[in-house]
């Protein structure tokens, strides 16, 4: 069912009339209209839509955008390393305007009162459905990170996403958090659910015995008329950076080699159009759109990170667009391209923020997903304590959110040092408002989610450090896996990015002494890719919260950053 | 059936060298055939030098090392090498901060290309250096495997 563009609109003029467009509407700067920013006639004849790292949000949320992500060595200064103001101003975006909202952190709260929720998908639906009226035949990708993420779809073992996504039409997704739900479950629901629906491509998963795919490498569909290849590459640490336990028989990788064969193999098939629905992480798609030829654009995510617009990389066959379309529902991508004589010949590009004020919902998916979420409404909105001021996870370092869930396990499992995974997910909570069970679950929800003690010595603390910082700052993306540091509780420290491992990481200290490189400390975590049987992390997280009586977050425990003087991926909170 | 003739011509090499780097087999059960001083030596030079008559190998581009960028699993690392160089007798494989760094060292027919896979092990991150002999010369070419404690991705 589509609906016209007329009805979109009177859709748009009931939702303004009930007054959900805020208070302060009228900018004292120029901005962009929200409803004039979903009037986007078609262009060309081929146009993809895509979203990605949805993070299982099916409902309207906060999402604060980084205030730091530090890009080194060459990827210093260009997208997607730049933040706040410096965003801005690369791109163009008027402060104070809904653009500037909902691609940076700047004037969070004040901004978000004033825009609104963002995401949800039942206004995805809508928008989808508009965008789709205005291009038949356009193709709705999923760049993967959908199952995962919310207390509904760990509770339904991914099956309201699965359910959601074929509602909201998806045509072809691949896949990285999917894994976590064990080979066999992610078998299961490609036969019982996507078959016929959604194709699961992906050309960088084959099985470990005999090196043979383990997915459809890609599909290829015809556009009026235009053959046109979609390529899949899931997240390629996936073993690595979750439990591989979990895919025991599937080996992952970059693959560039078999990359480049299989966009020669679906250009010899007949493909006009090479479309690589990527979940590498937007510095490794930057580097294999240099290296391989042939892709017209990379429709990337992993890294979460929103550009607005494509970045035109440069490689042997000609040019390819790299895009990354953002994470938790907040942003569809329109890529439209004019193709003529087997050739695409230019291109229309928007990323729009999706605005959940001014998107009616659409009913059907309303109903699905009030349907999924009425057996737990009761756990889901339990309030555990207000929040005292803005809590937020994204960012190279430790967020608020995050450092709420340190103070947890610092306190619950009296501990000396705390780590908690860099994980890009989680939405933010607005200062006054209730901190939900729901709430934590966005921050927590993952298959392996067992609080962990351990007795480690600081040697051993200091070479976790280094790892990681190493897979977030190693100055060739191939070596990255695409998380944010690791957030650390009770240990002070200091870090270089722009050194080399094992010289990041220094001035470690605990209760204002040195740590000893031989004395062990009690070390708490949780996530970890070994079998670890016990309370799982958001029990901790919430006893903690409703011990309290005012949910107030100790010090936010940010490293001091040494090295990258004026680095653009660098603002203040 | 390329396969198949591929496995058969180099077989007994193929097997000798998955078993040693995966430490099944100690030098003592092996045949005359091991070659015990290269599995002695503790430096890439030295293995070389055991393994190939020569520690002096100039780089070559010819030379493709397929390997992760980063391990999924240190304990087997899946390798490929190959070249087109012409009259390629051996091949070998230096893992350089393994505490024994040579991994495999195989003996290539005349009539076989210039192709190796095998699985290694490696203790941490390291350059993985693979050398070609071809007529009578060495070449060779590294990069580097990441082998990382994992978790915290995404």
């Amino acid at each position: 069912m589509n609906i016209s563009r007329r009805e979109f609109l009177q859709m748009l003029a009931v939702a303004s009339a009930a007054g959900v467009a805020l208070p302060g509407q009228a900018a004292s700067k120029a901005s962009i209209d929200p409803h004039q920013m979903y009037e986007l006639p078609a262009f060309g004849n081929v146009s993809f839509l895509h979203f990605t790292d949805c993070h299982a949000q099916l409902m309207p949320i906060w999402f604060r955008e980084p205030n730091i992500n530090i890009g080194v060595g060459s990827m210093k200064g260009h997208p997607p390393h730049l933040v706040g103001k410096n965003f801005l101003r690369y791109f163009g975006i008027e402060p104070g305007s809904p653009e500037a909202y909902a691609f940076t952190h700047l004037d969070f709260v004040e901004a978000a009162k004033k825009y609104g929720k963002v995401g949800g998908f039942s206004h995805l639906a809508t928008l989808v459905k508009h965008l789709r009226a205005q291009r038949p035949n356009s193709l709705l990708l999923d760049g993967g990170d959908t199952w995962q993420g919310s207390a509904t779809s760990l509770w339904t073992n991914a099956q309201d996403m699965v359910d959601a996504t074929k509602l909201l039409g998806v045509d072809v997704m691949t896949g990285h958090w999917e894994f976590t739900f064990g080979a066999e479950r992610v078998t299961e629901i490609l036969e019982n659910d996507l078959e016929g629906h959604i194709d699961f491509v992906a050309q960088n998963v084959i099985d470990n015995q005999w090196e043979e795919d383990v997915f459809k490498p890609y599909v290829i569909k015809e556009m009026n008329g235009i053959p046109t290849a979609i390529i899949g590459q899931a997240f390629p640490y996936t073993p690595i950076a979750n439990p591989r336990w979990m895919i025991p028989d599937w080996s992952f990788g970059i693959r560039e080699d078999k990359m480049q064969d299989t966009v020669d193999a679906a250009r010899e098939a007949g493909a006009q159009v090479v479309i690589v629905l990527s979940h590498n992480g937007m510095d490794v798609d930057l580097k294999l759109a240099s290296r391989v030829s042939g892709i017209d654009a990379i429709m990337g995510g992993h890294t979460h990170d929103a550009v607005p617009r494509p970045v035109e990389v440069k490689n042997a066959g000609g040019v390819t667009l790299v895009i990354n379309s953002g994470s938790n529902g907040k942003f569809l991508s329109v890529l439209d391209f004019d193709v003529k004589n087997g050739k695409v010949r230019d291109y229309r590009y928007r990323l729009l923020p999706v605005f959940s004020n001014y998107i009616e919902a659409d009913p059907q998916m309303a109903r699905l997903i009030s349907d999924v979420r009425k057996p737990y409404l009761s756990k889901l909105n339990e309030e555990l304590g207000v929040a005292d001021e803005l809590l937020y996870r994204r960012g190279n370092f430790n967020g608020t959110f995050d450092q709420l869930i340190l103070d947890a396990m610092l306190d619950v499992q009296e501990a000396d040092i705390a780590f908690s995974p860099g994980f890009r997910w989680g939405v933010s909570v607005l200062p006054g408002e209730p901190i939900t069970f729901e709430h934590v679950m966005t921050q927590t929800a993952i298959t392996y989610p067992t609080a962990t003690l351990s007795e480690v010595s600081g040697e051993q603390i200091k070479v976790i450090l280094e790892d990681v910082a190493d897979n977030l700052f190693n100055e060739d993306p191939y070596y990255q896996q695409g998380g944010d540091m690791v957030r650390v509780g009770g240990l002070k420290y200091a870090i270089d990015p722009t050194k080399k491992i094992g010289h990041r990481i220094t001035d470690m200290e605990l209760n204002g002494k040195p740590l000893s490189a031989s004395k062990k400390y009690r070390l708490a975590g949780w996530a970890s890719i070994e079998k670890r049987e016990g309370t799982p992390i958001w029990e901790v997280v919430s006893r903690y919260i409703r011990d309290q009586d005012t949910v107030r977050v100790k010090a936010l425990n940010v490293p001091r950053i040494k090295g990258p003087d004026n680095n653009p991926g660098l603002a203040e909170a | 059936m390329k396969r198949r003739s591929f496995l058969k011509g180099t077989v007994t090499s193929s097997m000798l060298g998955v078993a040693a780097s995966a430490g099944l087999l100690t030098p003592q059960s092996v045949l005359a055939a091991w070659p015990k001083a290269a599995f002695d030596a503790k430096t890439v030079d030295g293995g070389m030098e055991a393994a190939l008559g020569s520690s002096s190998a100039s780089e070559s581009g010819d030379i493709k090392i397929k390997a992760p960028d980063i391990a999924e699993n240190g304990a087997v690392v899946p390798i490929t090498i190959s070249t087109n160089m012409p009259d390629v007798d051996a091949i070998a494989v230096f893992i350089e901060k393994n505490p024994v760094p040579i991994a495999c060292s195989y003996d290539l027919g005349a009539t076989t290309k210039g192709f190796i896979s095998c699985r290694v092990k490696m203790g941490k991150t390291s350059d993985l250096i693979a050398v070609v002999r071809s007529g009578g010369k060495l070449y060779s070419a590294k990069k580097m495997v990441k082998v990382t404690i994992g978790g915290c991705g995404g």
